[in-house]
Formats: C-alpha cells, structure tokens, sequence
C-alpha cells in the first residue's frame, strides 16, 4: 500500500499542471471548466487528507522520481509537516476558487487554468527535497500568480503587479544564486545530503545567501514593504489566496532550511528571532495607522509572519509545534477576514473605514463571520488563535526568550486593537447616508465593466439607488422600530450571502480548530518532531 | 578568475540598473543580474574539466553535467518572467516615474474631498 501511495506522490504536482494545461488548450465550455477545476482542487484535498493520516504517525513517504538511486535521482517527500501544510494550502484554494466563482471573478476563462498551476506549484514546493528543484516550483507557483493579479487587478493600474514581479524575481534570482553557491562548496543541492551541512563556514554563508532570499519572498522585516502594496492593488479573492499560499510556502521553507540544514544551531536562530520579533511588532504597529480594511489586515498578515517565526527561531519541539499550529491558524483566519474585506469592497465599493459603516444591524451574518475572525486573529477563546497564541507565548517563555513572549502579547493585544478599529468604524455606528450611493455605483460598474475611474453618471447611480431601497420590503415591525428616523437602516444592499459562504466555511474551520485543538496539537506535535530530529526524513530520502 | 571578474561585473551592472526608475531599465537589470547568476551556476561545477560529459567512457574530464542543466533551466525560467516583465512594461496606463497611488480603491476620492 504504502509503496504505492509513494509513486503517487508526484501526482500532487502533475495532476493539476496538466490539467490547469489542458483547460489552456482544450475549448471547454466555460462552465465546465469552472466546475473540473473545482472537481480537481477537491481531488487534491481528498489526497492532502489521505497523504496527513499515513504521515500522522511519523513516517516519511519518499519518492524518487524515475526510480533513479536515492541522491541522484530527484525526490519527492511528504512528511507530518508538509502533508499538514498541503492539506490546508489545498482548503484555501478550494475555498478562494469558490470565491472566484460565486463573486463572478472567475468569468475569466483562465482563471481556473492559474488557479490550478498555482496550486501545482506549491504542492511542488511542499513535497520536493531538492533546492533546485524548490526554485524551479517557486517560479511555477509564481507565474500563474502574475497571470491572477493583472487580469484581476481592479484600478486598471499595474502598479502593484510590476511591483510584484520585480519584488519576486530578485529574490528568486538571489535565491538561485545562493542554490549555486551551495553546489559550488558541497556538490549537492539534495536537501537530504545536505543534512547538518550547516557546521562547514562556507555552507553556512551560501545557505544563508538562500535563506535571506526566501525571507524577501515572506515579507520579514525590513523586506515586508512590498506586501501592502501588492496585496492592496490585488482582486481580494487573489489577496486572501496569496496571503495563505505564497508567504507561507516561503516560512515552510525557513522551516525547513533551519531544520534540515543548520539543525537550529543557535548561532543561526538568534538573527532569526530578533529579526521574527521586529516583524511581528512593525506589522501589528503599521495596522493600527491604515485607514482602508485590507491594507490594516495585510500589516496583520505580516505581523503573523513574525509570530511563526517566533516559534521556529525558538527551535524546541514545543516552539516548532507551536509555529505549526500557528501558521495553520493564521492561514485559515487571514483567508477569512480577507475574503470578508473582498466581499464589503464589492458590494459596497469601498473597504475604507471611513465609508462604510453601520454594518451590524444589516448584516447579521457578515458581522458575525467577521467577530469570529477577529476575535481569532486577536487570540481570544475558543478560536484557533486562542491555542496557537497561547502554546507560541507557553513555548516561547520556555525556551528561555521571556522578553519576546512578552512582545508577543503585546502585538497580539495590539491586533485586538487593529480588529477594534474596524469594528468601531465599520460595523458600529449609524449607516453613512451615501454608502447606498457607493453600492450603487460599484454594481454599475461591475455591470458595465467600467474602470474604478472612469466617471459614472450621477442619476445613473442616484437612480440605482432608489431602486435598491425600494426592492427591499422593510421587515415586519420596523415601522414600529426606534429608528424611524433613517429610513435605509432596513433596505437597500445587503451582502449577498454566496459572497460570505467561502469566509464562512474558514471561520466554521478556526471554530473547530479551537474547539478540537488537541487533534491539530497532535498533528503539529509530530511535525515538529520530523523537524528536530530529521534522521527519518534523511533514511526516506536517501537510502532507498 | 576572468569568471568571477565576469559575474561581478555584471551583477554590479544589474543592481546598478534595477535600482533605476522605469521599468525596461529594471528589465535590462534583471537581465544582467540573471547572466551574472548563470555564470555563477557554471562556476559552481568546476571549469577546469570541460570535455563533454558522456563521451569515450573517461570521466576524469568530463564536465559536471548538473550545473549545466541547472542553468539551461534558469535561462528558461528567466526569459519566460522577463517576457512577463516586458508585457507588464507596455501594457497599463501607469507611468512608472510618477508616485504610485496608495493602495485601496477610493483614496483618490477621498483625497480630492479633503483638498479643498
């Protein structure tokens, strides 16, 4: 059985580039294809679970691709930790695809074909042991990417997608310089063979070269600057799809880079933590001063980065477990709070705090997706943020780094604060007299596809407006409510409730992750132990 | 030595260009940058022994194959983004040379209604 469930592994990674390749080529009816790609994404979810409950236990599956001797051939790997992370990389593809679709973004009909290849890409870079190999899937995850922001970038503007690129490709390049650097002193880029290589000087400083770059990619301080802008330029479906695959597969490559190669030498992890601690503080700082929903949540994405970090620079079992457990959360509640800032900005046109307001008392739903997520990012019981903070501070205090226990506290206080402002500005308070005005003009410009500047036609919108108040029966007994004196509070737009199911299904995630945390600690616990003690993970790889 | 005199010079070149405003000189840069990783990955397989690798049976003067196919993989991968690059560097309204507007959709708005 097992031998068999190796030989597949490469599937993980072929399966949806060929069949995110075919849609390229082959005229399927649009429909179809968004249905087939759904179908495939799923596909690989059922194969993420399977591939957890065989590695839930320790054991390493490896493949080598040709059935070429272990060291020359190029190799496949699934342990704990990384069939962990592609089963939650593939529920947030599935759930951002839904997204795509319900919010009528995928009318493109390449979306799905990019949608595919980026979730192929990062298989590849989860299961793959060699550097090159990673390098050559980075850029595989990333041209779909490119594809995504501009053809989904909304303010005809491609600022942030040149940004993107440039960003993305020097760190690539100094990352494929740093692979060469590592062959140059040790003849080999297999991450197996380069176990505990981290002792000789001159790896080191090579595999620093790469660590350094794939720290760009994840927007550790000071190289986090560019993640605001890109992520703010993007569609917020393609913003909450980034912010769970792209970053993160950049941390499980620190992960795994610290782990396999310097062994968590010490000398290494102090930089590590120093550098996890500043981020995490710049992040949860930067937020508190953003106006607009999704650039406060991208700071708060970058704010989390550091506390992952946190627990891999920390490097006990209970610190990497807890980074595990970390990064699992925050990848689902970022998805949801991303999605539900997407699903604002395109029903009311604008995620400026300072524009819309009043959300509480018209939508029920939204309201409590969002203070479901907001209490999970801050780390209040019983969401999943509750247990990932609270094993992260535990762990942390533990390992001896008192003093960045308590940084993390405050950024996490400091992230309540930044939910607070949302709440305060956004969901409390009366309802701006215009925001009807602002729905009307964005559903005109979706119907029309306008530009967000081009110019629309005031008594076009004044008109769409009424109309929208007029649609909405007031619901029974309002006339008799307190507030008579604003006739909106009861009609007009709503979110439409298919735009908050895929923020739903991630927040019904965080909910049970809280709930039954002891499971994901299970599971984090061995992954964790995968990574300190990696003779398992060499023997699969190399001896075979 | 005339390999590594090579790769400094035209990473200095390319980080000199890539920190330039405007993206086709971004683009030159990258170009430039990629070259000088690529001679990097030759260098990393030895240039002393540079016989074809899988030829007559004697390998004590072959050419270690893998940073070779290492690099003929870069190459692709760097003109495939560099043609992204370029795409992005004509189509778009943008100018690179002006200030980038803040991120998010109405700040334009909102400023003009603080202007005045």
């Amino acid at each position: 059985m097992i031998p068999v469930i190796e030989a597949l592994l490469p599937l993980f990674v072929g399966a949806p580039l060929l069949v995110g390749g075919a849609f390229f080529v082959a005229p399927a009816h649009h429909r179809l294809r968004q249905v087939l790609g759904a179908a495939s994404l799923v596909a690989l979810l059922v194969g993420a679970v399977v591939l957890v409950v065989i590695t839930a236990d320790g054991t390493v599956l490896a493949h080598q691709v040709a059935l070429w001797p272990g060291g020359i051939a190029i190799p496949f790997v699934a342990d704990a930790f990384s069939s962990l992370l592609l089963l939650v990389t593939a529920i947030l593809s599935t759930v951002t695809f839904g997204h795509l679709i319900t919010s009528g973004e995928a009318r493109s009909p390449s979306i799905a074909s990019f949608v595919l290849v980026l979730a192929g890409g990062v298989a590849g870079a989860l299961l793959t042991a060699d550097l090159f190999n990673l390098f050559v899937f980075i850029e595989v995850m990333l041209l779909p990417s490119y594809g995504l922001l501009v053809i989904l970038s909304r303010r005809g503007d491609l600022g942030g997608s040149r940004l993107y690129v440039t960003v993305n490709l020097l760190a690539s390049t100094l990352f494929l310089a740093g692979v060469g650097l590592i062959y140059a002193v040790q003849g080999t880029v297999n991450l197996a063979e380069l176990a505990g290589a981290g002792d000789d000087p001159a790896t080191a400083i090579a595999a620093a070269v790469c660590l350094s770059a794939i720290a760009v990619k994840a927007a550790v301080f000071p190289a986090h600057g560019w993640l605001a802008r890109t992520y703010g330029a993007a569609s917020p479906a393609v913003a909450a799809l980034f912010s769970g695959l792209h970053t993160k597969v950049a941390v499980y490559i620190i992960f795994r880079i610290s782990a396999v190669i310097f062994e968590g030498d010490p000398a290494w992890m102090t930089p590590i933590i120093i550098v996890a601690t500043i981020t995490l503080l710049v992040g949860a700082l930067t937020s508190l001063g953003e106006s607009e929903m999704r650039p406060l949540l991208v700071f708060q994405m970058v704010s989390g980065i550091g506390f992952i970090l946190v627990g891999v620079a920390v490097f006990t079992p209970a610190g990497l477990a807890a980074g595990v457990v970390y990064m699992v959360h925050h990848m689902i509640v970022m998805g949801s709070l991303l999605l539900i800032a997407g699903a604002i900005e395109q029903t009311y046109g604008s995620g400026h705090l300072s524009r819309v307001s009043g959300l509480r008392t018209r939508e029920p739903l939204l309201t409590a997706v969002f203070v479901v997520g907001a209490l999970s990012l801050a780390g209040l019981p019983p969401f999943s943020g509750f247990v990932a903070k609270y094993a992260l501070v535990q762990a942390t205090a533990e390992g001896g780094q008192v003093l960045v226990a308590g940084l993390l506290i405050v950024a996490s206080l400091l992230a309540l604060v930044a939910m607070m402002k949302i709440w305060a500005e956004m969901f409390n308070g009366k309802r701006h007299a215009d925001v009807e005005l602002l729905a009307a003009e964005a559903r005109i410009r979706e119907r029309h596809a306008l530009l967000d500047d081009q110019p629309v036609d005031a008594d076009a919108v004044a008109e769409e407006a009424a109309l929208a108040v007029e649609r909405h029966e007031p619901p029974r007994g309002a006339e008799t409510a307190a507030d008579d004196d604003d006739p909106h509070e009861h009609r007009g737009t709503r979110v439409p409730v298919r735009l908050l199911v895929p923020s739903l299904v991630l927040a019904a995630i965080s909910v049970g992750l809280g709930l039954g945390a002891e499971g994901l600690l299970q599971l984090a616990e061995q992954a964790a132990a995968g990574l300190v003690d990696i003779n398992d993970y060499v023997r699969a790889v190399i001896d075979r | 030595m005339s390999l590594a005199l090579g790769i400094g010079l035209l990473a200095a070149a390319g980080v000199y260009l890539v920190l330039q405003r405007g993206m086709i000189r971004i683009i030159l840069g990258f170009v430039l940058l990629t070259h000088a990783v690529n001679l990097l990955l030759i260098a990393a397989g030895g240039v002393a022994r540079r016989d074809a690798p899988f030829f007559g049976g004697d390998t004590s003067s072959a050419a270690d194959p893998l940073p070779q196919a290492f690099v003929l993989t870069a190459i692709v991968i760097a003109f495939a983004i560099t043609v992204v690059m370029a795409t992005l560097a004509v189509v778009g309204r943008g100018d690179d040379d002006t200030e980038p507007p803040a991120a998010g959709h109405d700040t334009d708005a909102a400023t003009q209604e603080a202007a005045p």
